[in-house]
């Protein structure tokens, strides 16, 4: 591959060692999370097979999480420490792109198991609802990062929106416990401590979250790489525009050295 | 039983698959930014 400013040939990938070693190991992760998932574990006493989508939809719900309060810590960062790095904007963008895709994956995987529990695809539930609405923030944050203006005034704009929408999340957990609803209690993290999932079962949700983690860790890394590749070409573009530009108004033959002095 | 089976398997399909998908949008995004500049604008190298 060659590059555009200086004709030298250059490695197209957003990929190293230790990334493609992280790789493997995820994959390793979503075989192990199949094999235990759906075949391994055992059906619940009350959902039946249906539990085996749990394993899915919990992980994804944590991963959203996670996402969204990186999202949220990587634009305070920014916004206020002195250098105002807009590697941590960057970081920010390629975070709440992977919560925004978890977070669908998370609606969609819940439905299909609320279909097989409580026969309907949909209910207006508080967990429900919340969740729903902090997906639209968030793909409201991605919106505002496509609007127009310098790198700076989107990690401005969309810093402020990442730490004022971070604050929907506890909501969206203690939804069940604020308003009584369709969704059930938490199994795992629950405030008295108490674990209501058998053991392989247990084991199961712990590897999905651990396997969603690395998945997470993999995406970020490469949508970080591949942003600030963008941002750098951008610059370059740019740049070569200013120069072509220069180029154009330097008067290159008498007739228009005389035309620009008449 | 067997409809829980479809439900299950289609779980998983929406799972991965857009992962999948996500993740091969990504990576070509990465190529073609990266394919134009030079390797000392790449920290990670």
């Amino acid at each position: 591959m060659v590059d555009i400013a200086t004709g030298r040939s250059t490695q197209s990938t957003t990929g190293t060692h230790a990334t493609r070693i992280l790789g493997i190991v995820t994959l390793v992760g979503v075989a192990w999370l199949i094999l235990f998932g759906l075949f391994l574990s055992p059906a619940d006493q009350n959902q039946g097979e249906s539990v085996r989508i749990l394993y899915l939809h919990a992980p994804s719900a944590w991963l959203a999480y996670l996402a969204f309060v990186v999202t949220a810590v990587a634009s305070a960062f920014y916004l206020f420490r002195k250098q105002h790095s807009l590697a941590w904007d960057r970081l920010a963008g390629a975070s709440a792109e992977i919560g925004v895709l978890f977070m669908a994956v998370t609606l969609v995987v819940g439905m299909l198991w609320g279909r097989l529990t409580w026969g309907v695809f949909w209910r207006w539930d508080a967990r429900l609802t919340t969740t729903a609405f902090l997906f639209v923030t968030y793909v409201g944050y991605l919106a505002v990062r496509r609007l127009g203006g310098t790198p700076e005034q989107r990690a401005r704009r969309s810093g402020v929106l990442a730490l004022l929408a971070v604050l929907e999340i506890p909501l969206v957990h203690f939804s069940v416990k604020l308003w009584r609803g369709l969704h059930q209690d938490a199994s795992v993290l629950r405030p008295d401590g108490e674990v209501k999932l058998d053991g392989l079962m247990l084991f199961t949700l712990f590897s999905g979250i651990i396997t969603f983690t690395l998945m997470y860790a993999w995406l970020v890394i490469h949508r970080t790489r591949t942003l600030t590749a963008e941002d750098m070409l951008d610059d370059v573009g740019l740049e070569l525009a200013l120069a072509e530009r220069r180029r154009e108004s330097i008067p290159r033959t008498n007739e228009e050295k005389g035309a620009l002095l008449s | 039983m067997m409809q829980d089976a479809g439900f299950i398997v289609t779980s998983y399909v929406v799972t991965f698959g857009s992962v999948l998908l996500y993740a091969w949008y990504v990576l070509r995004r990465g190529k073609k930014a990266t394919e134009q500049l030079p390797d000392d604008s790449k920290p990670w190298l």
